[in-house]
């Protein structure tokens, strides 16, 4: 598959992975959650198209800043897993150039090429937005199925994991939530660098009455920054000692 | 026995000590800092409001023309103002009378009858000489504003006095060695270039005696060098003290002079006379003083270059062509006084940036840029191999060896305009004569051969004539300003302090190249229909279709800019220049691109007719669909050495928190942007660190921020000395700020 549908390109992504990095989003997303930001990037239909070629030539302008930075690719979306094939010929063309890759999900995709992409990702952002079945698809439409499989598969994954959740007040502020969280990455822990606690906000929401699509999260208040980076801290805290107690366990036995 | 050559730089490579540690060493403010400062940010706040403090109206400019003035003597340890209090302005009529009547008119203050009588009996003016000087066709590109902001009424600026020479040499050695030079002419021919020089060096010879008589009054001897880094730093200051006393030029820069303090710190404080809290009271107490320059100017002028700026550029950093990298303990130390006294827009700060720098520094650099917006970067890897490591920056983008370069300060031409004069035969589409009738300013330019969507090959011939023509009118009315300039308000105090056989530049200058690349882009991609009125002129233009635009990273747009400016600079070369000056061109708008705007019609990329330009080299506001380093890269390829040799400015603004989620990601991704622009040979950027949201806040609230600093074109204001119209402007740019 040569050729990919593209929603928009970002030149200067700063927090989509390590370093800068050109982010590349891709246009359809099997989720619909209720607090998308890039609503008109879930939909598969429009966007434009993009080859490999185009990824690579337009990556090999910004090598400076890669270079400089630890930089490199992100793709994102809509759901980048959903256009796996060509991530994965993407991947490899910018691995043969020397360019970092890093796939930003939340690990719906087609399972076929789940292989294939992560064997030429060196970082992967994943999102986790729910922890209880019912509550993930009251948020996004569909189950926790897809996640869990995903987390099983990055067990063999050997590059680096960071973690994010989009905190929404009075739904997923507490630690309860912050622990189950760690139960579900505790196969993969290892490869954690850290974990991302993101304040959900209200800034773009314009773009739903532009698309005149309702705006489900119309009465959430945005959440407090500052608590965000508390729980950020226990939930990080929580995850270094749990690495720590792992190594000491396998070095036990 | 014959003394070593004046040679600042090699004293400078034979002494400094390279500082590659961080930050940690940094003192606060002593209490005798704070005193001062305390005092000194209550009249800068009362001038903020007012205006002005005060003028000086008994008497002229001149070195040694004022009486000794302080804040507060017991605890000033650098000493120094321009009259006999601080903010108190200097009338200066060299440049133009009328320009000095009408400030004072504007601010209420009156000078006596007999100075105002006497001076315009008995003496022209700069002003007066240029205007008697001057061709019709010359007044006319200046009236429709197709030549903008020149130096014709006012002091050109843009000059560095190698400041250090006081305080290295001491007057008796610089006067001995004028003297010298003066000798060594005395057997050639006496043609006027040759009379020109010696009566300007005899000048220079009293300026270096004159400041010798202000630094007494200050009971201070610089006729000696300084023994130590109190001397050094005081005796450096008097020596652009003597310059600002003297001129009152748009900018007036301070050059680059961290590295060498450095060696006076540094050697006091080995010997145990000087700790780092008193090295540190030295070069706040120095910034105190230059953030308390001014200049006399009317606000007319301020509707032009808004918020009042000197341009005190102090060039910091850079790399040694040796390897060894020119950070000192002062680069950082000049920086912190940006948290020690508060951010202010001068002295310009401007990091001389390389790949090789030390990592510390750059984090310092990203750190103080994320805290204070109050910083500019410029490639030092693209200068050093024309300029060598003892260069700074005029003004805002403008390079010069210090104390061997000097520049012709040139203001700049509308490109835009230009660009409409190809399409209308030479005639204006926005000024007309009193009778209504079309004003023809460039002669000789054919009418279009068709009548419908414009052709881009016929365009561009007829843009190449204009472009021709205007080269022609531009070297010849630099080439009168200046001539003028060196006649009657030579700058001699400066110019003392300058090798004697001096290498010129002359400074020429664009505006409005995002408007011609995306203007001419349209009409090469897209169809562009002009819209004439009854007289023919275009006065708006239809566009069909989609064409890329400057700021995407396109080379179809960027590689029209590219070839414009390599054409423009190609022609300027062919016209000779006063005193052989060698032609130089740059991509810089200060903040007049809304003044621009305002007196251009509606250009063929879509802009309406008074809309602002982008300042500078940047984009268009808007235009750049993706993302910021696209917008960077579009620049980057803009041609520096032997075209655009006097600078490309770029601003840039971005959200804090679209820099990265903490702290240390943000101070490395700010790192990493300039190291990746400039490695794409990029030239400058002037980088903001806040959010659109605040501006407004100030707008709405401007007691809340009354020192609230943000860079615009090449140097840093206090926002609420920005016009409405410029307020809007700036807050209508691009703001990265995707989280």
């Amino acid at each position: 598959m040569k050729s990919a549908n593209l929603h928009s390109v970002e030149t200067m992504g700063l927090v989509d992975g390590p370093g800068i990095r050109t982010v590349f989003f891709l246009q359809g997303c099997p989720l619909k959650c209720s607090y998308c930001h890039n609503p008109d990037s879930q939909h598969f239909m429009g966007g434009n198209s993009i080859t490999v070629d185009e990824v690579l030539n337009t990556a090999k302008r910004y090598r400076e800043y890669y270079d400089a930075s630890g930089g490199g690719v992100t793709f994102s979306g809509g759901e980048a897993l959903m256009q796996g094939e060509f991530v994965a010929e993407a991947f490899k063309t910018l691995k043969e150039n020397g360019i970092s890759t890093c796939l930003d999900t939340s690990g719906y995709g087609v399972v076929r090429h789940y292989d294939s992409v992560l064997k030429y990702t060196d970082h992967i952002l994943l999102d986790i937005k729910q922890v209880d079945d019912d509550e993930h698809f009251q948020l996004t439409g569909r189950n926790m199925d897809g996640i869990k499989h995903f987390i099983e598969v990055l067990k063999g994954f050997k590059g680096r994991v960071t973690i994010r959740h989009v905190m929404v007040p009075d739904q997923t502020d507490n630690y309860e939530m912050m622990d189950r969280i760690l139960e579900m990455i505790a196969s993969i822990q290892k490869k954690v660098d850290k974990i991302e606690i993101l304040p959900y906000h209200k800034a773009g929401t314009e773009k739903y009455s532009q698309l005149n699509i309702p705006y489900k999260f119309e009465m959430v208040p945005a959440m407090d920054p500052v608590k965000a980076q508390v729980y950020e801290a226990y939930i990080n805290a929580r995850l270094e000692t749990m690495k720590i107690m792992e190594s000491e366990h396998l070095k036990a036995v | 026995m014959i003394k070593d050559k004046i040679d600042v730089r090699d004293f400078i490579q034979k002494n400094y000590k390279p500082y590659t540690g961080d930050d940690s060493f940094l003192c606060g403010k002593t209490e005798k800092t704070k005193v001062i400062w305390d005092k000194a940010e209550a009249l800068i706040e009362e001038e903020i409001e007012k205006g002005i403090v005060d003028i000086e109206t008994t008497v002229f400019s001149g070195i040694a023309n004022f009486e000794a003035g302080y804040i507060d003597r017991a605890n000033e340890v650098v000493v120094g103002f321009q009259t006999d209090a601080p903010l108190k302005r200097i009338m200066n009529p060299y440049g133009g009378f009328r320009m000095l009547e009408s400030s004072l008119k504007a601010y209420d203050y009156t000078m006596s009858d007999e100075m105002s009588d006497r001076f315009q009996e008995f003496r022209r003016t700069h002003n007066d000489g240029v205007f008697g000087a001057y061709t019709d066709e010359m007044k006319l590109v200046r009236s429709v504003g197709l030549l903008t902001g020149l130096p014709d009424a006012y002091g050109r600026g843009r000059i560095i006095g190698d400041y250090r020479r006081i305080a290295l040499y001491g007057t008796e050695r610089l006067i001995s060695e004028k003297l010298r030079d003066f000798n060594e002419l005395s057997n050639a021919p006496a043609i006027e270039d040759m009379i020109k020089s010696r009566e300007e060096l005899s000048m220079q010879i009293e300026a270096l005696k004159a400041m010798e008589i202000m630094a007494k009054a200050y009971e201070y001897d610089i006729s000696k060098p300084a023994q130590n880094a109190n001397e050094a730093v005081q005796h450096f200051y008097f020596g652009y003290l003597a310059a600002i006393k003297e001129n009152n030029g748009a900018a007036m820069s301070l050059g680059r002079n961290t590295a060498f303090l450095d060696v006076f710190i540094e050697r006091d404080i080995e010997k145990g006379i000087l700790t780092e809290e008193s090295a540190q009271e030295l070069i706040d107490q120095l910034v105190i003083k230059l953030r308390m320059v001014r200049h006399l100017r009317t606000p007319d002028y301020n509707t032009l270059f808004a918020g009042d700026p000197t341009w005190v550029t102090e060039s910091i950093g850079g790399m040694g062509v040796d390897g060894r990298p020119l950070v000192t303990k002062t680069a950082y130390r000049f920086l912190n006084t940006l948290t020690n006294l508060t951010p202010a827009p001068e002295p310009n700060m401007t990091v001389l940036w390389s790949k090789d720098l030390p990592d510390n520094f750059k984090r310092y650099c990203a750190k103080m840029s994320i805290e204070t917006g109050a910083i500019q970067y410029e490639n030092d890897d693209l200068m050093r191999p024309i300029y060598g490591d003892d260069y700074g920056i005029a003004c805002c983008v403008s390079p010069m060896k210090i104390g061997k370069d000097m520049q012709f300060f040139g203001a700049r031409t509308n490109l835009a305009k230009a660009l409409l004069y190809s399409v209308n035969e030479g005639k204006d589409e926005f000024k007309f004569s009193k009778d209504g009738s079309v004003i023809e300013v460039v002669s000789g330019i054919e009418p279009l051969k068709s009548d419908g969507p414009l052709i881009y090959d016929e365009v561009m011939d007829r843009f190449k004539a204009v472009m021709d023509k205007l080269a022609g009118i531009y070297v010849n009315t630099m080439n009168t300003i200046h001539c003028m300039h060196d006649k009657y308000a030579y700058e001699s105090g400066q110019m003392a302090l300058h090798d004697s056989s001096v290498h010129r530049y002359m400074a020429f200058g664009v505006a409005g190249l995002s408007i011609i690349a995306d203007s001419l882009s349209a009409i090469k991609y897209a169809k562009v229909t002009p819209v004439r009125n009854e007289q023919g002129i275009a006065v708006d233009f239809k566009i069909d279709g989609e064409f890329p635009m400057f700021g995407n990273d396109d080379d179809r747009a960027d590689q029209l800019a590219v070839e414009v400016l390599e054409y423009f600079s190609k022609e300027l070369k062919k016209h000779q220049t006063y005193r052989n000056a060698e032609h130089t061109l740059s991509v810089l708008t200060i903040t007049s691109n809304v003044v621009y705007g305002k007196k251009t019609g509606a250009t063929p990329d879509g802009r309406g007719k008074g809309e602002p330009f982008a300042p500078g080299a940047n984009p268009m506001h808007g235009r750049d669909t993706k993302g910021a380093l696209a917008s960077l890269n579009s620049v980057s390829k803009l041609p520096f050495e032997g075209v655009c040799q006097d600078g490309i400015s770029n601003t840039f603004s971005i959200v804090p928190a679209a820099l990265g989620r903490v702290e240390s990601d943000r101070r490395n991704n700010l790192a990493g942007i300039l190291d990746g622009y400039f490695a794409k040979k990029a030239f400058h950027l002037n980088v903001n660190v806040l959010s659109r949201e605040l501006l407004m806040d100030a707008i709405a609230n401007p007691s809340k921020y009354p020192t609230l600093t943000i860079r615009v074109s090449g140097y840093a204001v206090h926002f609420n000395r920005l016009t409405r119209e410029q307020k809007e402007e700036v807050i209508k740019r691009t703001f990265h700020e995707r989280v």
